[in-house]
């Protein structure tokens, strides 16, 4: 799988299945417009590993990583490059 | 003294449980007949937890090779819903160690897991979540316990409350606030500074050993924390919480079962001017409602349970859904069931005052359902986007 403009739409499409009012592009700050709490953030984590077939590190989760849905492509393309790292890691 | 004799060696009788039927099976012979006793004592003997120990219940959805069985999600909640028609008591003990177990094997750090797994898959150490504090409840964020990073670790100040199985666990998964974050930091019994005072008066669930727990400067080493840090800290306790509300939801499914259980005995037993109160239309119906809430109840929790075991986000609403549904059920059910019995409900030779006393507890734990309604209300935006629900 390749993780580029599909793994984009597909967060995107994640995130306003999620909240349909909402109108982000692949470089909006979802954080900035309020979109996102704790159970949010989870559901999030979740659709990206059951998607993608990944698990994010405890090192990859950092605000940056999930702060649009571009970083959120990347992490998933970096993950799937080294699949060793590991949950708790 | 609780009459173990009347039910078995709680010991030698006790064998692995693999499913629902064997779960029914074990509470059958080892919980359901002392669940008052566990009510007025305020305790679950240590004979009771090693059996639980025996049959493998604390934690078997731990991975095999950290000594757990492996048991999928639906299953782990059709153990718990066996449970809780026993006694709440007992299932809010699972419910527990079943949220530290979780967080330790999900987020912990390979040392973490392969230290504290094990003994949390055979019972030997056992769990509590301190979360709840005199000040907060459903309003996590406000939690005033506090973590301080020190040379050499972490320094921990704050009281906790009702705090299930405090009075027995051996660790302690304890959130505190750091920054603008919430961490969590396992906390063994042992450590100084740690003080555990018994709740006896409660409302229910008063087998379930509750305590309040309070940390004055408690040193912990720096890897005594669990999970990452920064934004998705809160994380950990989202998910916990959420594993929490499943196997809630689930134990309220069994409580509304033992409802529908003691109302049909004794409907069929009881007589009022020569007709049993199983043919009075009015007993009838409220017997005919909790058939229906009792199965719809049980098919929420089981489609939330499908949905964590294929991973799917989609578990977090569908666990709220349960939750929600289920202890609405069990409250309004537990107090119909008092009603079937009259005045012979009120006291200790049904369970169904227990059961009333109990049901109450879970509206309130786990997300209060004034919470559940707020944001169960966000599934209709998902459904406007026309995504399944």
């Amino acid at each position: 799988m390749t993780h580029t403009p599909a793994t984009t739409d597909a967060v995107l499409g994640f995130i306003s299945a999620r909240y349909p009012r909402a109108e982000l592009t692949a470089d909006d700050d979802i954080f900035s417009v309020g979109y996102v709490n704790s159970l949010f953030a989870m559901e999030l984590v979740m659709f990206l590993e059951n998607t993608f077939g990944v698990v994010v590190p405890n090192d990859e989760l950092r605000i940056d990583n999930f702060r649009t849905a571009t970083a959120m492509t990347q992490l998933v393309a970096r993950i799937s490059a080294h699949p060793l790292s590991g949950v708790g890691s | 003294m609780i009459e173990l004799a009347l039910v078995g060696d709680p010991v030698l009788d006790v064998v692995p449980v693999e499913d629902r039927a064997g779960a029914r099976v074990f509470v059958d012979a080892h919980i359901a007949p002392l669940a008052n006793e566990f009510e007025r004592t305020a305790t679950v003997p240590e004979t009771v937890l090693d059996a639980l120990s025996r049959a493998g219940l604390w934690a078997p959805f731990l991975p095999t090779d950290l000594g757990g069985r492996g048991v999928d999600m639906v299953t782990l909640g059709a153990i718990h819903e066996e449970v809780g028609r026993g006694c709440s008591s007992v299932r809010s003990l699972l419910t527990v160690h079943t949220m530290v177990a979780w967080v330790v094997n999900r987020w912990g750090t390979p040392d973490q897991r392969h230290h504290w797994v094990p003994r949390l898959a055979d019972g030997s150490t056992l769990g509590a979540f301190c979360l709840t504090e005199p000040g907060a409840g459903s309003n996590a964020a406000d939690i005033a316990t506090v973590a301080e990073q020190t040379p050499d670790g972490w320094r921990l100040n704050g009281t906790k409350r009702w705090i299930t199985n405090g009075r027995r666990a051996d660790v302690f998964l304890v959130f505190a606030r750091t920054g603008a974050t919430i961490v969590g930091f396992l906390v063994p019994r042992s450590t100084p500074g740690l003080e555990v005072s018994a709740i006896t008066e409660v409302l229910g669930t008063r087998g379930s050993m509750l305590a309040e727990v309070r940390l004055r400067d408690v040193a912990l080493p720096d890897d005594a924390l669990v999970g990452p840090r920064g934004f998705t800290a809160g994380m950990v306790l989202t998910s916990a919480l959420d594993l929490g509300r499943f196997s809630v939801a689930n134990g309220c499914v069994g409580l509304v079962q033992a409802c529908l259980d003691a109302s049909t005995s004794y409907a069929l037993e009881r007589r009022v001017g020569g007709t049993a109160l199983w043919d009075l239309p009015l007993i009838r119906s409220k017997i005919s409602d909790m058939v229906t809430d009792v199965r719809a109840a049980r098919l929420l929790c089981t489609e939330a349970g499908r949905l964590k075991d294929a991973g799917d986000p989609a578990t977090v609403m569908a666990t709220w859904i349960a939750k929600y549904f289920a202890s609405v059920a069990a409250a309004r059910h537990a107090s119909e069931a008092v009603q079937i019995h009259g005045a012979n409900g009120f006291g200790p030779d049904h369970p169904v005052a227990r059961l009333y006393r109990d049901a109450k507890v879970m509206e309130v734990i786990e997300g209060s359902n004034e919470i559940q309604r707020l944001t169960i209300a966000d599934e209709a935006l998902r459904g406007l986007a026309g995504s399944p629900s």
